[in-house]
């Protein structure tokens, strides 16, 4: 595991030359060492991680049943052909890119906005950026409750605010509705995420040149100008990173869709990752939810070959 | 917080310069444009931001002390008439909430002392070591970060099974730790490399082995990661719901967020313990966040995080 014996090795005196079968060992250990690093991480990624996603695979193509002794008929491409033709998977998968669509873009202006607001000196800019970075570090579960109370039907808080402004009573049962359902998960949604794109910016503007912007400045450039042609090019990869983790995050939104409308009323608000879950541990029907889980991974692992390469270009810099 | 005071440091000339040339600074440091003279206006905003981002949990802060007559009228009550502890008092003792506490924080440690030794060793191999297929294997780590926990979730239920590890708090430790590798070890390789080749070879020459120069050179130096990945692997653990939702049967070994969702009845939900439950739960991710913010500014420049 460590290079001991090569130090100890130097130490001889040369007389004694190292024997050739020490030689091989010491060998042996240079070149294992860095495998032996990996093997527990390696390990335990390859039996819980690895090993799933081919069996996932496997699982699809099979009609197979949970319960032991019944038979689990091999059914080729049934599955997936299944999806194609399945009402709610149509659903789902609407519910599912209108939420990436309306969650993701205003998660990164707000951060955005946020991370401008905050990059100069202001005061109490320390507890504003605290503030602003909490809602990441609670848990889904909490705030999904937290929300579901708060868009209650009888005495939720954004009923009584609504009815204040109307100036009569209003009731809206926001999460038994599909659109007032779909509204609420993706407030909740925005409201934990904008922190994280926060954050992210603010370390991108942080590394904005400033002589740079400054002598845009004094050429007379206007700020939206310095915007445009200074900052925005500046913090790219950036903008392209936090991009592709959050239409990743958004692909795989689950906890707060369970948690607040469950997908009701009748799977009007359900999300692939919910639609599938169901399908799985509410009709045991393990197969089809593998099919829909397994042709998800493929779409995502388009998306995080981009991503990867991404990311090593932001190691890069 | 250190590295926030740092960088108000390096805006600071620019913002007394603004005022007078009272205090000549040889490099100034130009705020980030114009919005530097808004400073009412930023500072109403940050409130703003600040008060939306903060405004749920303080309400549900004060909903925990309120009494069902408060919880359940059709006029919402931000403030407690009457601030009571039955809440807190009924989650504890009547839902075994001590147990799923313990069982929480059993899960989180675990996975965090797991998730870091291992992505140490493996980071440490991907950063100081030159071996055949590196990047390879590298890329197989990283793109799991693109595999949600959920999307795995039957599969994974199968192999528990067939384990014999369902319902038991190791089986999630494992899940967890696998779950958190990725990012943990892309954010740490990052960091290990830019510790000096020259004081490895010192410490080498003096005779340490590889895990001396790791544990004694390359961890200490290291630190600011190793806190951002333990923050994020402890709330990844402690907040994670379906895996323990879909493993866990016995009451005995659920953990906080399962034992939240017990609140909820099929007819009624105990909106009062359940809000004081919440409190609970909450409580030690926001302290694990206080405690490592210092360091984060720092690790998340440096890594992308989940």
């Amino acid at each position: 595991m460590d290079s001991k014996d090569s130090t100890l090795l130097e130490q001889r005196p040369a007389v004694f030359p190292p024997g050739a079968a020490s030689q091989r060992r010491n060998r042996f250990t240079r070149i294992a060492t860095p495998y032996l690093l990996l093997l527990p991480a390696a390990f335990l990624y390859a039996v819980f991680i690895v090993y799933p996603i081919f069996r996932q695979f496997d699982i699809s193509f099979f009609n197979w049943h949970i319960f032991p002794g019944v038979a689990n008929p091999f059914v080729g491409w049934s599955n997936y052909i299944r999806i194609f033709h399945d009402p709610a998977i149509r659903t789902a998968s609407e519910n599912t890119l209108l939420f990436l669509v309306i969650t993701v873009p205003i998660q990164m202006a707000l951060g955005l906005f946020a991370a401008a607001l905050l990059t100069d000196r202001l005061p109490g800019r320390g507890l504003w950026r605290a503030l602003i970075f909490i809602p990441v570090v609670t848990s889904w579960v909490v705030v999904s409750y937290v929300f579901a109370y708060i868009f209650g039907f009888q005495g939720g808080l954004a009923n009584a605010v609504i009815s204040l402004f109307a100036g009569h009573t209003v009731r809206i049962d926001w999460l038994a509705q599909t659109w007032t359902g779909n509204a609420v998960i993706w407030i909740i949604s925005i409201w934990k995420g904008v922190g994280w794109s926060f954050i992210m910016f603010l370390a991108a503007l942080d590394g904005v040149p400033r002589d740079l912007v400054e002598s845009a400045r004094v050429d007379g450039a206007s700020e939206p100008r310095i915007w445009r042609h200074v900052v925005i090019p500046n913090i790219r990869p950036t903008i392209t990173f936090v991009t592709v983790l959050l239409v990743i995050g958004a692909s795989q939104v689950f906890t707060q869709v369970f948690i607040t409308t469950g997908g009701g009323p009748y799977g009007s608000t359900s999300v692939l990752l919910t639609y599938a879950y169901q399908q799985a541990f509410s009709f045991f029907d393990f197969s089809y939810a593998a099919a829909i889980a397994s042709l998800m991974a493929i779409v995502v692992l388009g998306l995080s070959i981009l991503q990867i390469r991404l990311m090593r270009k932001n190691v890069d810099q | 917080m250190s590295a926030l005071t740092f960088k108000d440091a390096r805006n600071l000339p620019m913002s007394r310069s603004s005022r007078g040339p009272r205090r000549p600074q040889p490099s100034v440091q130009p705020g980030l444009f114009g919005i530097r003279s808004w400073k009412k206006s930023r500072l109403v905003l940050a409130g703003v931001f600040g008060a939306v981002s903060v405004f749920p949990l303080l309400y549900l802060i004060s909903l925990s002390f309120q009494p069902t007559s408060d919880i359940q009228t059709s006029n919402p009550v931000l403030i407690p008439s009457h601030p009571t502890f039955l809440n807190y008092v009924q989650a504890w003792s009547e839902n075994s909430f001590g147990q799923y506490f313990l069982n929480s924080l059993v899960v989180a440690l675990g996975t965090v002392v797991l998730t870091v030794g291992l992505s140490s060793l493996a980071a440490f191999a991907f950063a100081r070591y030159k071996f055949p297929l590196k990047e390879v294997i590298f890329y197989v780590f990283l793109a799991a970060l693109a595999v949600p926990s959920v999307e795995l979730i039957i599969p994974q239920y199968l192999l528990v099974l067939k384990l014999h590890l369902t319902d038991s708090l190791p089986g999630l430790i494992l899940i967890y730790t696998s779950e958190n590798l990725p990012f943990a070890i892309f954010l740490l390789r990052g960091f290990f490399e830019a510790v000096p080749k020259d004081l490895e070879e010192s410490f080498r020459l003096d005779g340490a082995g590889s895990l001396r120069v790791l544990t004694r050179l390359i961890a200490p130096l290291s630190a600011p990661a190793l806190a951002v990945v333990a923050m994020f692997t402890f709330n990844f653990a402690w907040e994670e719901f379906v895996i323990a939702l879909t493993l866990i049967n016995s009451p005995s070994h659920r953990t906080l967020p399962i034992g939240l969702n017990f609140f909820i009845g099929e007819h009624t939900t105990q909106w009062g313990p359940l809000f004081a439950g919440s409190v609970i739960a909450t409580v030690p991710s926001v302290i694990v966040y206080f405690i490592s913010q210092r360091w984060f500014q720092r690790g998340v420049s440096l890594g992308g995080i989940r």
